[in-house]
């Protein structure tokens, strides 16, 4: 069986696992209004008079940092629970099929997620003339974003049995990657810090990253520090599961 | 088949699994016996390849379970204990999703599924989810699984845990079947499944071999010629786990996993 194959035989299994749930509807209903709220509410969307999505994007690194755990804490906390973790790694794949495999699962989940906000597009499409080639970059951005704090998440459910630990780590976690470069945050630090080192704690923010999505910038740095955070909690995630085995 | 030299396994300072060797053949079905906490599932996660040695050496029809491991847990399967199942999915489900797993497609893996439907007698509940199951049938779905691919080696750890008495002589029966040409390592605390169903016994106690033979040499130790006699005598009960010879031993042992 090739590697492909072990991985997307994971994946089917697991995203089959959202929508036999309620899980994946509570989550979709609830990201739907809360994103609706945001744009429309506080970020007042119609007041800004502007076709563009600006009050749509901004919000998602703080909606994500609820919502992205909440999708991404049972993704191995459940297998230890349930003891099905001795099930799948002891069948003829290896364990880094199985962590992506589980990770894409969620993440298609959270993809899917995104498309269904597509009556926001629809209604600037509607009131004005936005420039969709930025709000394509928003939209890509905002899935690299979902995707670094699902990697937090998958890495921190790996930790433990206990879903509800690790929700709140991994919350942590990705509330430090926003207020690394979290402009109050940054300003307090540039009090008594050299710009040098707060450029550095900015660049670990995915903030920083986040806002040339915005503009409809892709920059390849951006790209590439999204996929390196992915990389590093999926590695931590396998190195994780192996040491709790070495005992 | 199944080769076991020297293991060892470690958690921290204490020695779940001391210094066991054995190998088992095609034709044989070897039993594993001892009290709880023995070692026998700790053992058999090594052998399946869920938890890597801390040393000694483990091949599975020619393959290192450390070194090509995909290869060896090809020839395996594996029934876990408490046999865990995926609690949201079907048991059709879930059969197909693991029958997917050993690299089963299309007709061959329907075939595979229906087969091991049929041996597990799983028809009933093939629709039912996991998590609505009844003990007996959440065993059998479990059991199914470790079937599904027609392995060469079985592990079961506590097959027959939680069946009633007709599941329990109905698996014994499987097991015993399955063990003409294959492999059967299967662990239990009941000694009458131990005569019932293997040919050779392997008692473990504080992870280390205290006794091997066939069903009936081990009766031969009793003068009365019962297998639970053999077993209270060379096994020792968990409330002298602070007798000096065993802390004295635990002591000594972390040096030698160094070495």
């Amino acid at each position: 069986m090739n590697a492909w194959a072990a991985i997307r035989t994971i994946m089917k299994r697991e995203l089959a696992g959202y929508f036999t749930s309620p899980i994946a509807y509570v989550f979709l209903v609830i990201f739907l209004l809360l994103t609706g709220f945001f744009t429309f509410t506080i970020g007042n969307f119609f007041e800004r008079g502007e076709a563009s999505l600006v009050s749509f994007f901004t919000w998602h690194p703080w909606l994500y940092l609820f919502l992205v755990p909440a999708a991404g804490m049972r993704l191995w906390s459940e297998e230890r629970r349930l003891g099905t973790m001795e099930l799948l790694l002891t069948m003829p794949i290896t364990n880094s099929q199985a962590i992506i495999g589980k990770f894409l699962a969620s993440w298609v989940f959270l993809a899917l997620a995104l498309v269904l906000t597509f009556p926001v597009w629809i209604t600037v499409n509607y009131f004005g003339d936005p420039d969709n080639g930025v709000i394509v970059a928003g939209y890509v951005g905002s899935l690299m974003l979902a995707g670094s704090y699902l990697a937090v998440s998958c890495m921190t459910s790996a930790l433990t049995r206990n879903q509800v630990i690790s929700f709140i780590l991994s919350v942590l976690i990705c509330l430090f990657l926003i207020l690394a470069g979290y402009s109050p945050v940054t300003d307090l630090l540039s009090r008594f810090a050299s710009p040098v080192v707060v450029d550095v704690v900015a660049a670990f923010s995915v903030m920083t990253h986040f806002e040339g999505f915005q503009r409809g910038v892709l920059d390849t740095r951006d790209v590439v520090f999204f996929f390196s955070v992915i990389g590093f909690m999926l590695f931590t995630t396998g190195v994780i599961i192996r040491n709790q085995r070495a005992g | 088949m199944i080769n076991v030299e020297h293991l060892v396994k470690a958690f921290g300072p204490k020695l779940a699994v001391n210094d066991v060797s054995f190998s088992v053949e095609r034709g044989e079905v070897l039993g594993f016996l001892g009290p709880n906490g023995a070692g026998k599932s700790t053992t058999m996660r090594m052998i399946t390849g869920y938890y890597p040695p801390t040393s000694g050496r483990i091949t599975v029809g020619g393959h290192d379970m450390v070194e090509d491991p995909i290869a060896a847990k090809r020839l395996i399967g594996y029934l876990p204990e408490n046999a865990p199942g995926y609690a949201d999915m079907t048991v059709n489900g879930f059969l197909h999703f693991c029958a997917e797993l050993r690299g089963l497609q299309g007709d061959a893996r329907k075939r595979a599924v229906h087969r091991a439907v049929e041996l597990c007698f799983l028809d009933a509940v093939l629709y039912q989810s996991i998590d609505t199951l009844s003990k007996g049938y959440k065993h059998r779905t479990c059991l199914a699984q470790s079937l599904i691919h027609d392995p060469d080696v079985l592990i079961l750890d506590e097959p027959t845990d939680g069946l009633d008495p007709n599941q329990k002589h109905e698996v014994r029966g499987l097991i015993k079947r399955l063990g003409e040409n294959k492999v059967v390592i299967f662990s239990t605390h009941i000694l009458e499944e131990v005569e019932a169903a293997c040919s050779r016994v392997i008692i473990i106690d504080r992870g280390r071999i205290v006794a091997s033979g066939t069903p009936a040499e081990l009766k031969a130790r009793s003068p009365e010629g019962k297998l639970d006699e053999v077993f209270r005598e060379i096994t020792l009960p968990d409330t002298v786990h602070h007798d000096h010879a065993a802390q004295a031993a635990l002591a000594a042992a972390p040096a030698e996993v160094q070495s």
